[in-house]
């Protein structure tokens, strides 16, 4: 039996991170930038628990914990602004507020 | 053997994701999310953490993507939304999460049989989880519930109609 | 005595109410501030007078000292007040002109939207010009003399949406400002040499110190005289006063006719002892009033507007006033400047109820057969119109204007030349107020009247007119009575004028003479003017008769010699390397604003895009350096 790599756990990381990073600059849909930073917290997570396991310590887990704090928090407060602009502007189309004052 | 179920489950996070990001209907993106989030537990569980694969499954898959289900659902109300949700219905809307879940079922069904992680890989229990978390963190945990709770006043007020 | 800082506290409480509570005071509550400050004040000046002449001749004056206002350095200045006869004549013209042009306010601005605007500057006008004459150091009167002259930029601008009335209130202040430079840098002056500035003992310290006709003396005198030039309208700075017109016509009443511009006079007066020791400076100030008096007379001959024509006879009865200066007949130029006070201001009064009256006509050429239309501002009109032409022995202006022209020729430093002046400038003036008063009440009716005065504007009008026909038996030449209440008043304040012996025999020869142009001069313009259903505008050739009507052509003078290279200067400054320097730099900015607020359109995702490529230059030059 092998064991696998740290360097292959953080490379996961990366792309599911990049894809995230991808989904938050193309769309448009305000929904879908969410569902982006959703992917990035949790491909962040996915990095800390690879790191923890390479030296068997909780810490990762412990950070790992934090960040699903975070995105807890982020997540209700960006899902209210979701509300919020979709009673102001009737779209979800983030390009179209884009003014200062709507 | 287990290097290989990794892979696996690597494979299936990436394509879930990928899956996520091209979609054009909200909820399936959530159904491919939430794969991709069971496709990442699987490989926490596979790294000796079993603590955080629960908490990945209960609080992302659970709750926030819950959450998300909650806010598109309340964003599309009245008779256009019951038939879209008919068409939301349709086997090739579902078949591709299903698929993949499939594979990570069976997946964790193999592990469980083989009752195996990684080799070399320590598993780091909850308790020792716990432990520290209570003990060198108990400062981070109390941030934590500030924030939690800055974010309960936040959306509270957010969603208020004025 | 413990009152008189009230004086000008009163007028400047009525302004702070007027102009703090202007949207909550109700109209009405408006009127009894405006006008109730200003008659508060009036009996507490007559109060003061009593007082003073309660402790004359023994006591010919006191101080009333407030507070330190500056102390720094050598300087000691106090908020202190002076009060003597010369004082109390022109506090009882100011606050009781004032008032009643107050009254009258009340209902020619009635219609009027910024009501409360109008009578706070009023208010603030009459604080700033009985601080200006109550002063007790030149500082303090000079923060009166700006005083007044900001009120008269804001009264002539009164109706700002106008251009032209922001033009002619500038035109105001920048005018009046170059005499103020004048009177400030004298005052720098006389700082310097006597080292202290309250007026009793500059002029004290002045005359010990220096011998008669000394040239930095005289050069001080001069400067100020440059500040009184300024502010009385007198040659070579006249220009402004026809065009403060614009303001409404109580402003003209009481700034442009009765008071402010009379401050020259005052100062004049003020500071006679430093201009008695230098013979130049007096020379000059009668020669400036005797031209500026033909000068403005004949202007007032050819003009249209009613205004205009009272504006020019206001320069040409202060030339008079700065004529007796010269000559040094103080009490004549004190006593013209009360009597010019009634007069003028019953004659703008009168004016703006026919202009009130005739919804703002103010040609006099539209105007017209008014007499039986409106009797009482006929009558009115007719009583000041006749103390301004010196109708002899009935009207106060007769009597005043006859002990200039007496006195230009019989004092010390009168002479036949100054008598002659003042003779024309008499024949002028009958001629031009005839021509008026015909142009105006005779002849055929050519404008409708709208609505006749009200009683708030026919009172003032009707005190005035017995003010203007009475206020002369004060003081008559001792060939027609003797009467001497006013210049023995004045004596306490001012030296009595000294009259040259052998030429006291030709005294009611000169009289007479003067007299006789009075009255030959209304003669000649019924003659002239006589009514017609179509006076013809002018009987002068065109040229002649345009470049009077141009007051001139003053205006195109100085509109040539300064106006214009100034306005070439500034445009030449206006384009030089330094400017472009400094423009390049502000568009290099506003370039430079252009692009970075395009990185700010408002759109979430530039800004992770900016945030990503951020944080990958970041982490690759972590990971490379």
């Amino acid at each position: 039996m092998l064991t696998i790599p740290t360097s292959h756990g953080l490379i996961l990381a990366g792309i599911i991170f990049v894809l995230g990073l991808v989904c938050v600059l193309v769309r448009r849909n305000i929904i879908f930038i969410l569902l982006g930073l959703e992917i990035m917290f949790n491909a962040v997570g996915l990095a800390f628990v690879v790191a923890g396991a390479k030296w068997g310590q909780a810490d990762g887990q412990i950070m790992f914990l934090f960040i699903l704090t975070t995105t807890a928090a982020e997540v209700s407060i960006g899902l209210a602004l979701v509300f919020k602009m979709v009673h102001h502007f009737h779209t979800l189309d983030i390009d179209q507020a884009d003014r200062m004052k709507g | 053997m287990t290097n290989v179920v990794f892979y696996i489950a690597a494979a299936v996070a990436v394509l879930s994701t990928l899956m996520v990001i091209t979609r054009m209907n909200a909820v399936h993106a959530l159904l491919y999310l939430i794969v991709s989030l069971q496709a990442v537990a699987l490989i926490f569980f596979l790294l000796g953490a079993p603590f955080a694969a629960a908490l990945e499954i209960i609080i992302y898959a659970g709750a926030i993507m819950i959450l998300f289900v909650f806010v598109i659902m309340m964003l599309n109300l009245g008779p256009p939304a019951i038939a879209k949700e008919r068409l939301l219905l349709k086997p090739r809307m579902w078949v591709g999460p299903a698929v993949l879940a499939a594979v990570l079922l069976s997946e964790l069904f193999y592990i469980l049989a083989n009752k195996g992680g990684i080799a070399g890989i320590v598993e780091v229990t909850p308790k020792a989880v716990g432990l520290v978390l209570f003990g060198p963190y108990v400062l981070g945990v109390e941030l934590s519930s500030f924030l939690l709770l800055a974010g309960l006043v936040g959306a509270f007020h957010l969603a208020r109609q004025e | 005595m413990e009152f008189v800082g009230y004086i000008p506290l009163l007028p400047f409480a009525g302004f702070l109410v007027l102009a703090l509570g202007a949207q909550r005071l109700t109209r009405p509550l408006v009127g009894v501030v405006g006008v109730g400050s200003i008659g508060a004040s009036a009996l507490l000046s007559a109060l003061t007078a009593a007082g003073l002449l309660k402790r004359l001749p023994g006591e010919t004056a006191f101080t009333k000292t407030l507070w330190t206002w500056i102390d720094t350095g050598g300087l000691h200045l106090d908020m202190a007040f002076y009060i003597d006869s010369l004082t109390v004549v022109m506090m009882l013209v100011i606050t009781f002109v004032g008032f009643f042009i107050h009254l009258y306010s009340t209902g020619y601005m009635a219609e009027d939207k910024d009501y409360a605007r109008f009578f706070a500057c009023m208010n603030l006008f009459v604080s700033a010009m009985l601080v200006l004459v109550m002063a007790e150091n030149l500082p303090l009167l000079y923060l009166g003399w700006e005083g007044v002259g900001l009120c008269s930029y804001l009264l002539i601008g009164f109706w700002y949406t106008d251009k032209a009335n922001g033009y002619a209130a500038r035109k105001a202040f920048v005018v009046t400002r170059v005499g103020d430079t004048a009177m400030a840098v004298g005052l720098f002056l006389l700082y310097n040499h006597l080292g202290t500035l309250s007026i009793q003992p500059t002029m004290i310290k002045a005359s010990s110190l220096w011998p008669h006709g000394s040239g930095t003396l005289t050069l001080a005198t001069l400067l100020l005289l440059g500040g009184a030039v300024g502010k009385s309208a007198q040659l070579p700075l006249q220009t402004w006063l026809p065009d403060a017109m614009a303001g409404p016509t109580p402003v003209s009443a009481l700034i442009h006719a009765a008071t402010m511009v009379t401050a020259g006079v005052y100062l004049i007066a003020r500071t006679h002892v430093l201009f008695m020791l230098s013979p130049l400076a007096m020379t000059v100030t009668a020669m400036i009033g005797a031209a500026t008096l033909l000068i403005a007379g004949f202007s007032a001959l050819c003009q249209h507007d009613i205004k205009r024509v009272l504006a020019y006879s206001t320069i040409s009865q202060l030339g008079y006033m700065f004529l007796a200066l010269g000559v040094g007949a103080w009490s004549a130029a004190v006593f013209h400047l009360v009597t010019h006070a009634f007069f003028k201001a019953l004659l703008f009064l009168a004016a703006g109820a026919v202009i009130h009256a005739l919804h703002g006509e103010q040609d006099m050429f539209r105007m017209g057969g008014l007499k039986n239309r409106l009797p009482l501002t006929f009558w009115t009109f007719l009583a000041g119109a006749a103390s301004l032409a010196a109708l002899p022995l009935v009207t106060a202006g007769f009597y005043s204007k006859d002990m200039i022209i007496w006195e230009a020729y019989a004092s010390p430093l009168g002479g036949y030349g100054f008598w002659l002046a003042a003779m024309a400038g008499a024949l002028v003036t009958s001629l031009y107020t005839s021509r008026m008063v015909i142009l105006t009440f005779f002849g055929t009716v050519k404008t409708p009247v709208h609505h006749p005065p009200g009683l708030s504007m026919t009172l003032p009008l009707s005190v005035l007119a017995v003010l203007s026909l009475t206020a002369g038996f004060m003081e008559t030449p001792h060939t027609l009575g003797g009467v001497h209440i006013f210049s023995g008043l004045l004596h306490y304040a001012l030296p009595e004028t000294k009259i040259v012996q052998s030429r006291i025999t030709l005294e009611i020869l000169f009289q007479i003479l003067a007299a006789t142009t009075a009255v030959g001069g209304i003669v000649w313009a019924f003659f002239l003017y006589k009514p017609q259903p179509e006076p013809a505008p002018s009987r002068l050739p065109k040229s002649i008769d345009r470049f009077l009507f141009s007051g001139w052509g003053f205006d195109g003078l100085y509109d040539r010699v300064f106006v214009r290279p100034y306005l070439a200067l500034a445009h030449l400054d206006k384009n030089d390397i330094i400017d472009r320097f400094y423009l390049a730099l502000s568009q290099a900015s506003l370039g430079c604003n252009r692009i970075f607020s395009l990185t700010q359109n408002g759109r979430l995702r530039t800004y992770v895009w900016g945030m990503g490529i951020g944080a990958a230059v970041v982490i690759f030059m972590a990971v490379t350096l």
